[in-house]
C-alpha cells in the first residue's frame, strides 16, 4: 500500500498533466448526468421551486403524440439520408480506388469539399434550389418531362430536401473514410482476382465488402448517432416558424421544451429517452452487422 | 482488350465527374447567386451566369447584419479555443502515450468511453450550470468545457506512441523535467498531428450551432452561423442578400481548406486506419 502511494506521489506531475480533461469531465459531464437524473424527476421552470413529480415527465412524454411524431420523422430522416448516402459513398470509394482511375487526390479533395461547409450554410444554399412552384429542382423536373413538386407542402418533400442536405454534406466524408480502409487491401488481391477472371462486381462483393465490414459498421454507428441528433437542418430551414411538415425531430422537440418553454425537468427526461433510443439503435446495428458476418 | 480498358476508363472517370459536379455545383450556385437578384434564383429557367448585383447585395448584407463583427467573434473564439485545445490535448495525449503510472490504463479507458456520450443529452444541465456560474452570454461558456477533448487526446496519443524513448531519455539526462520533454522533444515531433487537430477544431468551432444558440444571448456576440441564420430568419424575401452573406462566410473557409487539403485528407485517412 505504501509502495503504491509512493508511486502515485512520484507521478504527481503526470496526474497534473492529465488533470484538465478529468476536471472538465467531472464538472461538465459527470455532474450534469446526475443532475439531469434529478431534474428528470422534477417539474421546474428554472426560476421557481422544483417540484418532485416522480415518473410523471416520462408518462407525459409517452402519451404526447408530438413526441412520437418527432421520433417517427427522425427515423425516416435518418434512413432517407444515410441509407442511399452510404451506398453511394462506398461506390465512390471503390471507383476512386480502382487502378485505372487517375487524378485520385483531385477527386478526394473535390468530394470532401461539402463537408467543410457549415450546416447552416448548407441549409441556406439548398433551400434556394427548392420552391413550391419554381426553383432549380422544379425546373430540372419539368425539363425531364416530370411534374413539379411542391417541396415544402408535403412531409416526404421536406424530408427529401433535408436528406439531400445531409447526403451532400457527408457523402464525400464517408467516401474518404472508406477509401482509407480500401488502401489497406494489397493491390495483388485485385490483380489475382482479375487474372482469375473476376468481374469488377465480383471484386467488389468478394474483396471490398468483407475487408471494409468493420469500417462500414463504424460509419453506420456514427450516422445513427448523427441521425438522431438532427437539429440544425429543420430549425434553420423553418426559421422562426414552427418546423415544416415532417421535419420536427427529437432534438428539436427537446430544444423547444427546454429553451423555449423553460420546461427544464421535462426536457431532461426527453434527453434520457434520446440517449436510450440512440443506445438501442446502436445496439441493433451492432448485432445485425455482427450476425451477417457469418 | 485495349478498347475495353479505355472504355472502362472513360466510363468511370465520367461517373466520378458527375459526382464532382454534384459536390461542387452548390458552391458555384452560391457565388453566382450573390451577384444576382432574388428573382434570378426563382426564374424559369434559373439564371446560372454571373450578374452585376454583387455590390448591391454586399451593401444590403452590411446594413442588415453585423458581418465583420460576427466574423471577428468567430475567429477570436476559434483561435483561443484551438490554441487551448492543442496545448491541453497534446500534453495529456503525450503523457498517456509515454508514461505509465498507477491508474493510467483505467483513466485512459474512461476517457475513451466518454466519446460515446451524445452531447445533446447534457444540454439542459450544462445550460443550468453555465447560468449559475454566470457564464451565459459569454464566450467562456463556449471555450472552457472543450479545452480538453477525448477525441483530441486520443488522436495525439496515437501519434505520440511513435516517439522514441531514447529521445526522451536523452532530454532527461540533459536536465529536462517531464514538461521540458513534452515541450522540447514531443511537440516538434507531433507537429503534423497537431496541424490536423488544429484544422478540425477550427472548422468545428466555426460550424458549431446548437450550443452557441443556447448560450449566446446577445446578438453582438453572435458567431458567424448564428448571425447568418438570424439574417435568413429576418429576411425571407431578399434571398440573394442572404446568399451573399453565406457566400462571404463560406468561401474563406473553402479557400483555406484548399490550401491545406492535402495534409488534411492524409490526416483523416491515417486517423481512420489508426483507430
Amino acid at each position: 500500500m505504501g509502495g503504491l502511494l509512493k508511486e502515485i506521489y512520484k507521478s504527481r506531475t503526470l496526474y497534473l498533466f492529465i488533470s484538465p480533461f478529468y476536471i472538465l469531465f467531472l464538472c461538465f459531464s459527470v455532474f450534469p448526468i446526475f443532475f439531469s437524473i434529478y431534474l428528470a424527476a422534477h417539474s421546474w421552470d428554472g426560476i421557481g421551486e422544483m417540484k418532485y413529480v416522480g415518473l410523471d415527465n416520462f408518462v407525459y412524454l409517452f402519451n404526447d403524440p408530438v413526441f412520437w411524431k418527432a421520433l417517427q420523422n427522425n427515423i425516416i430522416l435518418w434512413l432517407l439520408s444515410n441509407g442511399p448516402m452510404l451506398v453511394i459513398s462506398l461506390a465512390i470509394a471503390f471507383i476512386i480506388n480502382l487502378q485505372l482511375v487517375k487524378f485520385k487526390s483531385f477527386f478526394r479533395i473535390a468530394f470532401f469539399l461539402p463537408n467543410i461547409t457549415a450546416m447552416v450554410a448548407v441549409v441556406i444554399i439548398f433551400q434556394s434550389f427548392f420552391g413550391n412552384e419554381f426553383g432549380l429542382m422544379n425546373y430540372l423536373l419539368t425539363e425531364l418531362g416530370l411534374n413539379k413538386i411542391a417541396w415544402f407542402n408535403s412531409e416526404l418533400g421536406v424530408q427529401t430536401v433535408i436528406a439531400l442536405m445531409i447526403g451532400w454534406r457527408y457523402m464525400g466524408y464517408n467516401a474518404i473514410i472508406y477509401l482509407s480502409g480500401l488502401q489497406k487491401i494489397p493491390k495483388d488481391y485485385y490483380e489475382a482476382a482479375e487474372l482469375d477472371g473476376a468481374t469488377l462486381f465480383q471484386q467488389f462483393t468478394k474483396i471490398t465488402l468483407p475487408v471494409l465490414r468493420p469500417i462500414i459498421l463504424f460509419t453506420i454507428m456514427m450516422s445513427t448517432i448523427g441521425g438522431f441528433q438532427i437539429f440544425t437542418e429543420p430549425q434553420v430551414l423553418a426559421g422562426p416558424q414552427s418546423p415544416y411538415p415532417g421535419s420536427d425531430t427529437v432534438v428539436l422537440y427537446l430544444f423547444r421544451e427546454g429553451f423555449k418553454y423553460q420546461h427544464f425537468g421535462y426536457a431532461a427526461s426527453v434527453s434520457w429517452i434520446l440517449f436510450i433510443i440512440i443506445g438501442l439503435f446502436s445496439f441493433i446495428n451492432w448485432k445485425f452487422f455482427n450476425k451477417s458476418e457469418d | 482488350m485495349n478498347v475495353e480498358i479505355l472504355s472502362k476508363k472513360v466510363f468511370f472517370h465520367a461517373l466520378l465527374l458527375v459526382g464532382v459536379i454534384i459536390s461542387v455545383f452548390p458552391f458555384y450556385w452560391l457565388v453566382v447567386m450573390s451577384t444576382n437578384e432574388t428573382s434570378a434564383m426563382f426564374a424559369f429557367p434559373p439564371k446560372l451566369t454571373f450578374g452585376s448585383y454583387f455590390w448591391n447585395n454586399y451593401d444590403n448584407v452590411m446594413q442588415n447584419m453585423n458581418f465583420y463583427r460576427a466574423f471577428l467573434n468567430t475567429v477570436f473564439i476559434a483561435v483561443v479555443s484551438t490554441t487551448l485545445q492543442l496545448f491541453f490535448n497534446s500534453l495529456t495525449g503525450f503523457t498517456f502515450a509515454k508514461f505509465k503510472f498507477p491508474g493510467s490504463k483505467i483513466l485512459f479507458y474512461i476517457m475513451i468511453g466518454t466519446m460515446i456520450l451524445p452531447s445533446q443529452m447534457l444540454l439542459v444541465p450544462q445550460f443550468i450550470i453555465m447560468r449559475n456560474l454566470g457564464w451565459l452570454g459569454s464566450y467562456v461558456a463556449l471555450i472552457i468545457p472543450s479545452i480538453a477533448t477525448a477525441f483530441g487526446i486520443f488522436w495525439i496519443r496515437q501519434y505520440a506512441l511513435a516517439i522514441y524513448d531514447d529521445l526522451l531519455e536523452a532530454a532527461r539526462i540533459d536536465g529536462c523535467n517531464k514538461f521540458g520533454q513534452y515541450w522540447h522533444v514531443a511537440l516538434p515531433v507531433l507537429r503534423p498531428a497537431l496541424a490536423f487537430l488544429a484544422i478540425t477544431t477550427f472548422v468545428g468551432v466555426w460550424e458549431d450551432y446548437l450550443w452557441p444558440l443556447i448560450v449566446l444571448t446577445d446578438s453582438s456576440k453572435f458567431t458567424m452561423v448564428l448571425a447568418l441564420q438570424q439574417l435568413k430568419a429576418a429576411h425571407t424575401s431578399d434571398y440573394s442578400m442572404v446568399m451573399t452573406g453565406t457566400m462571404l462566410a463560406t468561401i474563406p473557409l473553402i479557400v483555406f481548406f484548399l490550401i491545406v487539403s492535402r495534409q488534411f485528407i492524409a490526416g483523416i485517412m491515417e486517423g481512420a486506419v489508426k483507430s
